[in-house]
């Protein structure tokens, strides 16, 4: 559908809708706390769309949470058109990124699920919820269940379940990404029509996002946050006028600009390492890439001439979210393989010696750095530590779960696995459930000890 | 059919701790003491009884199915609501789960079987003797369906997704909003296979509930249980036929009457947003859906009655969930402490009562017992042996070859219901007349109670091997074997735990009823911890019968923790296809 051409479309401000006081999150107590969020100050105005940026983990879903009421903040205030939010907030509504429609009620039921509560009369709700669907383009879909329509289809119904309760504020939780690239482009446009040409009464709209050129054609304010804990680190204002094209050289230009913000610089050698879990100062946890994506990474870089790259490039290359490629990244620079400096990544001379060398080269190169990483450094001691180099994998997750959230404990040891089995410093060993050091063992004598039996017919 | 409806279908290894902790002997030392009640009571009920006349004339068979197919209706429906109430309460915040998570863990590996005589006098003590008898066989069906599904629910509840749950918030469901809209649909499915399998182990209990006799009083309810023990009394071979016939009409009507209508239609509650290449079908269903007749009804009798309940209950207050880990107020603490301590000090007060009815019993009985628990565990043992040793190859079998497994699989689920108790008569005459030893028709009989667990299975294993694995052995010609030690079984290895595991419960259970039987004035019995139970019972012996319905409850519950649940998370780890 053609965007209408509604003028440079920006909507005048008017009242403030939501206003965030110094917001924090926590969670737990003791040994298991955790802070998701911490000094958040935010404030939506009407006619305001505003997108919600930053590596996961950051707390956006959260935060969008607090402002629909589904979550309380433990520290500050919340306040909804100066009143402070108490429960669920009644004049929004969200739409989830997997859609959240019962598959067991038809595209009709679904919406006038979301009016049966407000208490309208049967014949009302049926007839708001078939205007809707019209609206959306869905008119013959009625009877269809869920499962019938394709995702972006199935996303249609979530807007118009969503718009059918009239919200002031529209939240979408990240809209757009469990849809195809297509569907997802032809429904950006639509919601771009229905909200810049005010057919809907929705006030303000705020969208969590994990793709920056979404939110940089969809929204007039971008808000960049970081994590540990999730906080705010920038706000940039987007004043491009709409439509917008994304070959323009001022939408590349944000874009680009945004990327930047958001890989930042490489630090120090010791800063980007932290220090080891028990060791006082900051741990630093590894970034959850496996091998192959980093190795990928190194290798489509020294390709380059000049053994760089535009971050903004890459991602455009491989993926569409940048959730994906900033672990990658951030691996290669905690291993020492890139530097990032105002959004371009470079090799070192040592990436580049890894991109070329041979498998065993590289798995000597990945080794001694790894060597480095101080949570790699702490395993392989304690392994060290004891007389037949084995510790149970419990013992490690109780240790990390000191630092991190329970499941994040799991997935970083999963990592450290992943990366020393590669660099053959130390292995997991499935039957008892233990890290271990592998003891040099030369080619020759495995195949003569093979562990499998022999393939006799 | 999907593997992963078949497992959540027969999973019964639930929770995971695979050991005891003070929970569970809290609520062992509970259960304790609820028996030690029972007994109580039970030794003061009045002596001399009158007894129903069973008719052995296959006319009455009719009416004796209906009460008996009543008395298991009452019982589920008391089984559904307890699961709504009990799934509810213990998803809904996470101190009531603390508790009630253990208690329904430790409840359902309790024997029920050797529930039935103190529930029974229990009741007459304090209820006219024919309501009492009623409500003891209710109540003991009752125990025998309950837990699955409630289980089943409180998982639902939990596993509810968690953006579905906002969007109920985000929408304001209230209440029963969320009930009707969100949760029911979305535990239908689970609960609906609970309930199959609830009514195949209900007609198990009924059948032993119907008739009974302790000491020298008799117990017995018109029903199609108590005709068939009624008939072998008798020696009457053409009356057992009949009841037997009956029976399994029974079975099969409701299969494909009720559950196999129903389980056709949950389909459209399914979760996952893809079709189905093979769902369930029902002629039934088919023909009720294509009836004027039968929408008409439809629209009259469901559709207009639950649009009056929409609309009175749709406007109660809005629910708002509570956070799950909110931290609580300091009376809440003060009263969960006092709770705590009433418990305890009531646990200890009879506790003491009950030590003194156990230390009553000699020394020697003791001895029995602990003969009797290795003697059943043997029993046991066999029995699934046996099973393994004949389901593997057919189950194997028939899940290889989608066809076969289409056409039998509805069969193999009609002769799982069919509860193995309808057939002690004839055992029971087989011992009379052809000096059968009653030790094999023990071990027979927990076969024909446990086997079919293991065989539907095994089928469900087969089936569940993915394509490729299976053209990989081919191209690496993996024959015999081979096939066998690298493919096959281990496939097959989480499916059989599961299956052993709801076997193992069974076969403990039925020793009770298939370890002692008593014909005109001959009682056959042999040494087992089933017997001791039985032959406590007819003797009156509380002392006895409260020691060996403990043992066996404890026996129960560890062999659960310590060997099925280990074996259930090894098989979940490591042979789990994903």
């Amino acid at each position: 559908m053609a965007l209408a051409t509604h003028g440079h479309g920006h909507k005048p401000l008017g009242q403030t809708l939501v206003d965030l006081r110094k917001v924090g999150k926590h969670y737990g107590r003791g040994d298991k706390y955790t802070e998701a969020l911490r000094g958040i100050n935010l404030t939506i105005r009407e006619g305001e769309f505003i997108a919600l940026l930053g590596p996961s983990g950051c707390g956006k879903s959260t935060l969008l949470r607090i402002i629909a009421g589904l979550i309380g903040a433990t520290e500050g205030e919340v306040l909804y058109r100066g009143q402070p939010l108490r429960g669920v907030n009644p004049n929004t509504t969200i739409v989830f990124q997997s859609f959240a429609l019962y598959p067991w009620l038809t595209v009709q039921e679904n919406v006038e699920a979301a009016l049966e509560p407000l208490g309208i009369a049967r014949l009302e709700r049926t007839k708001r919820a078939l205007r809707l669907l019209d609206h959306v383009g869905l008119d013959g879909f009625e009877m269809a269940y869920p499962r019938e329509l394709s995702g972006g289809m199935r996303q249609k119904v979530g807007f118009a379940r969503a718009m059918a309760v009239e919200p002031e504020l529209l939240c979408l939780d990240e809209p757009f990404s469990a849809l195809d690239v297509l569907s997802a482009e032809s429904l950006r446009g639509e919601l771009m029509e229905l909200w810049l040409s005010g057919t809907i009464p929705t006030k303000a709209i705020l969208m969590v996002s994990h793709n920056i050129e979404e939110a940089v054609f969809m929204a007039d304010r971008l808000i960049i946050m970081d994590k540990n804990p999730g906080h705010i680190v920038a706000e940039i204002q987007n004043t491009l006028p709409h439509p917008r094209r994304r070959k323009e050289k001022a939408f590349l230009t944000m874009v680009d600009q945004i990327y930047a913000q958001m890989v930042g610089k490489t630090r120090t050698e010791a800063e980007e390492l932290g220090s080891a879990p028990g060791e006082p100062g900051l741990t630093r946890a590894l970034p959850e890439a496996p091998i192959s994506a980093i190795s990928g990474l190194v290798e489509r870089v020294n390709e380059e001439l000049t053994n760089k790259i535009d971050v903004y490039r890459l991602a455009d290359e491989f993926v569409n979210d940048y959730d994906e490629i900033l672990p990658i990244i951030e691996a290669a620079e905690v291993i020492g393989f890139a530097n990032v400096e105002a959004g371009d990544l470079s090799l070192t001379p040592l990436g580049q010696a890894f991109a070329e060398g041979s498998i065993q080269a590289r798995k000597e190169i990945f080794a001694a750095r790894l060597r480095r990483v101080p949570m790699i450094r702490w395993i392989l001691s304690m392994l060290k530590a004891q007389p037949d180099q084995r510790l149970s994998w419990d013992v490690f997750i109780a240790a990390l779960s000191r630092e991190f959230p329970a499941e994040i404990a799991e997935r970083q040891l999963d990592t450290a696995v992943d990366w020393a089995r590669y660099a053959e410093l130390f292995s997991y060993d499935n039957s008892d459930n233990a890290l271990f050091i592998e003891v040099e063992q030369p080619i020759a004598q495995a195949i003569a000890q093979p562990n499998g039996a022999p393939n006799d017919h | 059919m999907d593997a992963l409806r078949r497992k959540t279908v027969f999973a019964t290894g639930q929770s995971s701790a695979t050991y005891l902790g003070w929970a569970d002997i809290l609520i062992l030392l509970g259960i304790a003491t609820a028996v030690y009640l029972g007994v109580q009571l039970a030794s003061s009920a009045p002596v001399s009884l009158a007894r129903a006349e069973i008719d052995l004339n296959p006319q009455v068979l009719p009416y004796y199915a209906l009460q008996s197919v009543g008395r298991m209706a009452a019982a589920y429906l008391l089984s559904v609501l307890f699961s709504l109430v009990y799934g509810y309460m213990a998803a809904r915040s996470r101190s009531a789960e603390r508790v009630l998570l253990p208690v329904l863990d430790v409840l359902q590996s309790v024997p029920i079987l050797s529930f039935l005589p103190v529930v029974v006098l229990g009741l007459t003590a304090i209820l006219p003797q024919a309501t009492a008898v009623e409500i003891a066989a209710i109540v003991l069906i009752f125990t025998s369906q309950v837990w699955n599904m409630t289980y089943s629910f409180y998982q639902s509840l939990r596993t509810l997704p968690r953006e579905l749950r906002e969007a109920a918030s985000v929408f304001r469901f209230n209440w029963w909003w969320r009930f009707r809209r969100m949760e029911l649909p979305f535990a239908s499915i689970g609960l609906l296979w609970n309930s199959i399998m609830s009514w195949a182990g209900g007609w198990f209990f009924l059948m032993a509930a119907e008739i009974f006799t302790v000491g020298d009083k008799d117990f017995r309810l018109p029903g199609v249980g108590s005709y068939l023990q009624e008939a072998a009394n008798a020696n009457d071979t053409t009356a057992i036929v009949w009841g037997v016939l009956t029976l399994v009409l029974i079975v099969v009507l409701l299969d494909q009457l009720v559950w196999r209508p129903l389980l056709v239609w949950v389909q459209k509650f399914k979760l996952e947003t893809v079709e189905d290449d093979n769902p369930p079908t029902s002629w039934f269903y088919s023909l009720l859906s294509g009836s004027r007749l039968a929408n008409w009804l439809n629209q009259v009798l469901v559709v207009n009655v639950v649009r009056a309940v929409d609309r009175r209950l749709g406007k109660a207050r809005r629910f708002e969930p509570a956070e799950l880990d909110r931290p609580l107020h300091w009376t809440q603490h003060a009263a969960r402490f006092l709770a705590l301590l009433i418990f305890i000090l009531i646990v200890l007060a009879l506790g003491i009562e009950l030590v003194g009815l156990l230390l009553s019993v000699p020394l020697a009985e003791y001895g029995r017992i602990a003969a009797g628990t290795v003697a059943t565990a043997l029993r046991v043992i066999t029995a699934m042996l046996i099973a393994i040793a004949w389901t593997i190859p057919l189950g194997v079998l028939i899940g290889s070859s989608p066809r076969l497994a289409n056409i039998l699989q509805p069969l193999v689920q009609i002769a799982a219901s069919i509860p193995a108790t309808a057939f002690f008569p004839l055992i029971v005459l087989a011992i009379v007349s052809n000096g059968v030893s009653l030790n094999v028709a023990a071990v027979l009989l927990m076969l024909l109670g446990t086997q079919w667990y293991i065989l539907f299975n095994v089928i469900a294993g087969t089936s569940a091997i993915p394509k490729d694995l299976r053209d990989m052995s081919d191209l690496m010609r993996f024959k015999g074997w081979r096939r066998w030690r690298k493919l096959i079984l281990p496939s097959l290895f989480p499916y059989l735990i599961t299956g052993l595991i709801t076997a193992s419960g069974g076969a403990w259970n039925a020793s009770i009823v298939a370890e002692y039987a008593e014909f005109g004035q001959q009682t056959y019995d042999v040494i087992g911890l089933g017997a001791l139970i039985s032959e406590a019972t007819a003797k009156g012996d509380f002392g006895l019968l409260t020691a060996a319905t403990l043992t066996m409850i404890i026996v129960v519950v560890c062999i659960n923790r310590y060997f099925w649940r280990r074996l259930y998370r090894l098989a979940e780890e490591k042979y789990r296809m994903e």
